[in-house]
């Protein structure tokens, strides 16, 4: 496929102050002189913007990473993931048409598209509101045929269900993601064959989808308002950021009177982990009762890694019920 | 440092260093590895895939041997050295395949290309390609590209080598073009059909390895096997680049580079290349007289004659134009001496010192660029005095070297460290140093633009006591292609152009650059009808620098040998046979007949000269340091297409000087 810019170009781009601050943390990651390594993210997230990547944007993009636009041009045509040409304003279907989803029936779902949408790919519809296109191989083929919209996969469609998908969204609704034929995941059509002991207590939708549900993001522009930037890359430079605190608990050399409680009373601590915990510094409950989210950082990160974050929580749990009755 | 390691290439052993690539190696014992995308003075794509070699032991595929290190390489099992095949049955299918695919889309129309007879591919498809295609699906067809007046484009037939953008970005300094897309669909464009903004883009002429890239104005003129090609010296600048240049019949059709490492290394620039349109317009072909305020034709015989006349018993001063071999500025000194005459080649009002080769020439050697660590630029502009040098402290700067610029702000192909426009901050460097520091060494690049005006001789004393005593060296960068040999055979008068208004006759040997007051008598002997020939009174037609045989001095003092490559037109003749004629008529005969017995005479007389392509080794001696005058530096060259009568008389040059004005007026406009 020919990619070339589009005719008609807006004028002028720029970043949300949100997309601003990101894209300046993604050029931090990388050196002093290899900024334009964080084309690709910074070019996304353009696109994310505005929904297709303009050439105002890529110049944008360029002079953010002191490149030449020819050079920031050069990625964005390679990439097939960049659309160059503006796409449906509520969402544009990546139907994936390679084997497996071919053989599920993919060319029927390209039909709805071209019934529905537009009979060319990347055209747009009538309304402005959709646009189709086929791609490559996305890595659902136990759950073909399958579409992915916006950030979302459409998994086990029928003609049906992707003519119902396409009608909701135009009424403004957001589909439910997810396996379309009352599927849980990629497990067998007619249930679980082996495994069957890791099936109690199924939520009603898969991690991906309940995400999906939770967020109601599937068509969403990313703006940088959403989720909480994390930068552990700039705690190097000195920088406060918001996650990742660590502060160093209060620890003794050596244990009180010389004798160390038994820590392994506490549900879960093994021999091991005693163990380490002894070489931090760390010989009684009291000591673990006293724990705060940060002090439970720098446990994690200086402990060897048998000792999650989940683990050290519920000690500081169970240590401050043990003081509480120690005390009481 | 470098690792020295045992190889065996089709049964020969030799011994190489480590870093070389395989296709290196191969050259050194003498193998041709075919390529297209590999040039040795552009970084490494391997992209075209056509120097596939086996490499015994290794995978079992052919690896491209101008990616592939000799380093890299495992040695056998008991430690022989590691075997490379370029002639086994698995390289042979491996080019055929490779050229079956670069065939796949590119057309069949090498009838009508003018790359026929010189092209890379036509050459290896019938050396290592076969003879059949299995390829019945359409061909794809690719939009042309509008890349200015000098580069005309058939993109069908681009094989994506990409030496074009590498060449551009890597040495030119641009940033126009690139490849976009991918697959089949991937083409070479410039961002949004921009024309090239560089004096160096015919390069990517001479880089193509097929017709996809080729020249404008040569379009459709001549084949490669009708052309006679001479090599010789090129005189847009005065750096000296060697080039080869192409005639058919008397006209020149082309100019193309000659690879010299320590001059051009193998790029010229766009003057240098599309210069000789300039060669056929506006030409001198007969003598004229001034009678009655009007030029009038006349013949050799009357026209010398009438020249001899005005001469004899005058105070005669002789100008040494830019363009013109040391030969011609040795026979003019030899002439006006003997008539009492002086003669003076700094037509620029340049302060050279007279005599003191390490003030005029300096002492560092172009190649040396190539070595340090800083670059001072001190009223120096390069990318116009000298675009191909430009190139290389391009390269010199991407490898490392600072560049620090003292004269006005340009726009240069590299990053400098602004140190000031005018003589304080030269008097600060002065007083400062260089301060490089400890193993560190420099070059300081004087442009003669620093040196023309009433101060020139203190700027030049202040840049060399910048420079001696340091391990640092001097490069005088000079625009004038006679200049330094000019200088050698000692064409100057102490007082330089200044006292010009005070003498009866001028002979005018081709300097077009300057005015010459009204009053002198003016004698003009020349190739192009231009500004010398308007104000004289009589004309000698003269051979043009492709014309005639010459030794030309470059700014690094290395004589080198400029050969002829055709006649001159009508009755010009050649500079050096003008003069002699001349002298006889004044019964001032110089002491030679022949162009060699002017050489031995020259030669005894400067022996350094002798030595072709050598620079001589300058004997160091400071100028004296005077008083500094105010205000900025300016630059020699203000127009770079229009330097000298050549490229004036060429339609193309005004082309290009009116694009680049253009496209300057537009940038401050867009600002």
């Amino acid at each position: 496929m020919l990619r070339r810019l589009h005719e008609e170009q807006p004028r002028s781009f720029s970043f949300t102050r949100e997309n601003k601050v990101w894209a300046e943390t993604q050029i931090k990651k990388y050196p002093a002189g290899r900024e334009a390594s964080a084309i690709i993210p910074l070019l996304w997230r353009a696109q994310e913007q505005e929904g297709w990547l303009t050439r105002p944007a890529i110049e944008y993009v360029a002079d953010l990473l002191g490149m030449a636009y020819m050079r920031a041009l050069e990625v964005a045509t390679f990439y097939f993931m960049f659309h160059l040409k503006p796409v449906g304003n509520i969402a544009h279907i990546q139907v994936c048409g390679t084997l497996s989803c071919m053989l599920c029936g993919a060319e029927d779902l390209i039909s709805v598209c071209k019934d529905k949408i537009a009979p060319n790919p990347h055209q747009l519809s009538e309304d402005g509101k959709f646009s189709w296109e086929e791609v490559e191989c996305l890595g659902a083929c136990s759950n073909a045929p399958m579409v992915q919209i916006g950030k979302d996969y459409f998994e086990d469609l029928t003609q049906e269900s992707i003519g119902q998908i396409i009608d909701n969204l135009s009424a403004g609704e957001i589909p439910t993601p997810g396996p379309q034929n009352g599927r849980f995941a990629s497990e067998p059509k007619d249930g679980l064959t082996s495994l069957m002991e890791n099936e109690s207590g199924r939520t009603k939708f898969n991690g991906s989808v309940q995400m999906a549900e939770d967020f109601k993001d599937t068509i969403k522009r990313i703006n940088g308002t959403e989720a909480e930037l994390v930068t552990p890359w700039l705690q190097s430079s000195g920088k406060k950021t918001s996650q990742l605190r660590m502060k160093k608990p209060k620890t003794f050399k050596s244990p009180r009177k010389s004798v160390p409680e038994d820590l392994s009373n506490l549900l879960g601590l093994g021999e091991k982990a005693k163990i380490e915990l002894n070489n931090l510094g760390v010989y009684h409950s009291s000591q673990i009762s006293k724990w705060d989210s940060d002090e439970i950082h720098w446990v994690h990160s200086n402990s060897s890694g048998s000792l999650s974050l989940n683990k050290l929580k519920s000690f500081v749990e169970q240590a401050k019920k043990l003081q509480t009755n120690k005390d009481g | 440092m470098t690792d020295v390691k045992k190889i065996i290439i089709d049964n020969q052993e030799i011994e190489v260093d480590s870093e070389m690539t395989l296709i290196q190696a191969c050259e050194l014992v003498g193998i041709e590895i075919p390529r297209f995308c590999y040039h040795e003075r552009l970084s490494i794509a391997g992209n075209c895939r056509m120097c596939l070699v086996e490499v015994v032991g290794g995978p079992p595929k052919p690896t491209a041997s101008c990616a592939m290190q000799v380093k890299d390489l495992r040695p056998g099992p008991e430690g022989q050295p590691p075997v490379v095949r370029t002639n086994s049955k698995m390289v042979k299918k491996a080019r055929e395949g490779v050229m079956e695919f670069l065939l796949i889309n590119h057309p069949l129309d090498c009838p009508i290309c003018d790359q026929g007879g010189e092209c890379d591919l036509q050459d290896q498809a019938m050396a290592f390609g076969v003879d059949f295609s299995r390829f019945k699906e359409p061909k794809r067809a690719v939009d042309d590209l509008a890349l200015g007046p000098l580069v005309s484009t058939n993109m069908t037939r681009c094989i994506s080598c990409t030496r074009c953008v590498r060449f551009t970005s890597e040495v030119a300094g641009i940033s126009q073009m690139g490849q976009t897309g991918r697959g089949e669909d991937a083409e070479i464009t410039s961002y949004l059909n921009q024309t090239l903004d560089s004096n160096l883009q015919g390069n990517i002429i001479d880089l193509c390895p097929v017709g996809a890239l080729t020249s404008k104005p040569y379009a459709f003129t001549a084949r490669p096997w009708e052309l006679s090609n001479t090599e010789t010296i090129d005189v847009m600048d005065a750096l000296g680049s060697n080039i080869r240049v192409d005639t058919k019949g008397r006209e020149v059709m082309r100019i193309l580079p000659r690879n010299h490492d320590g001059v051009n290394e193998e790029w010229i620039s766009d003057k240098t290349r599309f210069v000789w349109d300039g060669l056929r317009r506006q030409r001198l072909d007969k003598p004229y007289i001034r009678k009655d305020g009007k030029l009038v034709s006349v013949d050799w015989n009357e026209a010398l004659n009438f020249a001899a006349e005005s001469l004899l018993g005058k105070n005669i001063m002789g100008l040494v134009g830019d363009l013109t071999s040391t030969e011609s500025a040795y026979s003019l000194k030899k002439l006006v001496t003997k008539l009492g005459g002086v003669v003076e080649c700094r037509t620029d009002g340049s302060k050279l010192p007279i005599d003191n080769r390490s003030g005029y020439v300096g002492n560092a050697n172009i190649d040396d660029i190539d070595l340090v660590d800083e670059i001072f630029l001190i009223g120096s502009n390069p990318r116009n005095e000298a675009p191909v040098l430009n190139a290389r402290i391009r390269k010199a700067w991407s490898e490392g070297a600072n560049v620090h610029l003292l004269g006005p702000k340009a726009e240069l192909t590299y990053d400098y460290s602004y140190l000031g426009s005018d003589r304080s901050a030269l008097r600060k460097l002065t007083a400062r140093g260089l301060k490089v520091g400890k193993g560190r060494s420099a070059v300081v690049i004087l442009g003669v633009g620093a040196l023309t005006d009433a101060d020139g001789a203190a700027v030049l004393g202040h840049v060399m006591q910048l420079v001696s005593g340091t391990n640092c060296k001097l490069l005088v960068l000079h625009n004038a292609a006679s200049r330094v040999g000019a200088m050698d055979v000692g064409a100057n008068n102490p007082k330089g152009i200044s006292d010009l208004i005070n003498y009866d006759v001028i002979f005018n040997l081709g300097s077009d650059e300057m005015e010459i007051p009204n009053g002198p008598f003016v004698i003009y002997q020349g190739s192009h009808g231009d500004r010398g020939a308007h104000r004289a009174d009589i004309i000698l037609p003269a051979a043009a620098y492709t014309e005639e045989s010459g030794i030309f001095v470059n700014t690094e003092g290395r004589p080198q040998m400029a050969n002829r490559s055709g006649f001159a037109p009508g009755d010009a003749r050649e500079n050096w046979a003008i003069l002699r004629a001349l002298s006889q008529k004044m019964d001032v005969t110089l002491n030679f007949d022949t162009l060699g017995q002017l050489r031995e005479a020259l030669f005894i007389e400067h022996p350094h000269l002798k030595n072709i392509d050598l620079p001589l080794e300058n004997e160091w001696r400071n100028e004296m340091v005077g008083d500094l005058d105010k205000g900025d530096f300016t630059f020699a060259i203000k127009d770079f297409y229009l330097t000298n009568p050549i490229a004036r008389a060429s339609t193309l040059m005004s082309e290009l000087s009116a694009q680049t004005k253009a496209r300057k007026s537009s940038r401050i406009a867009a600002e």
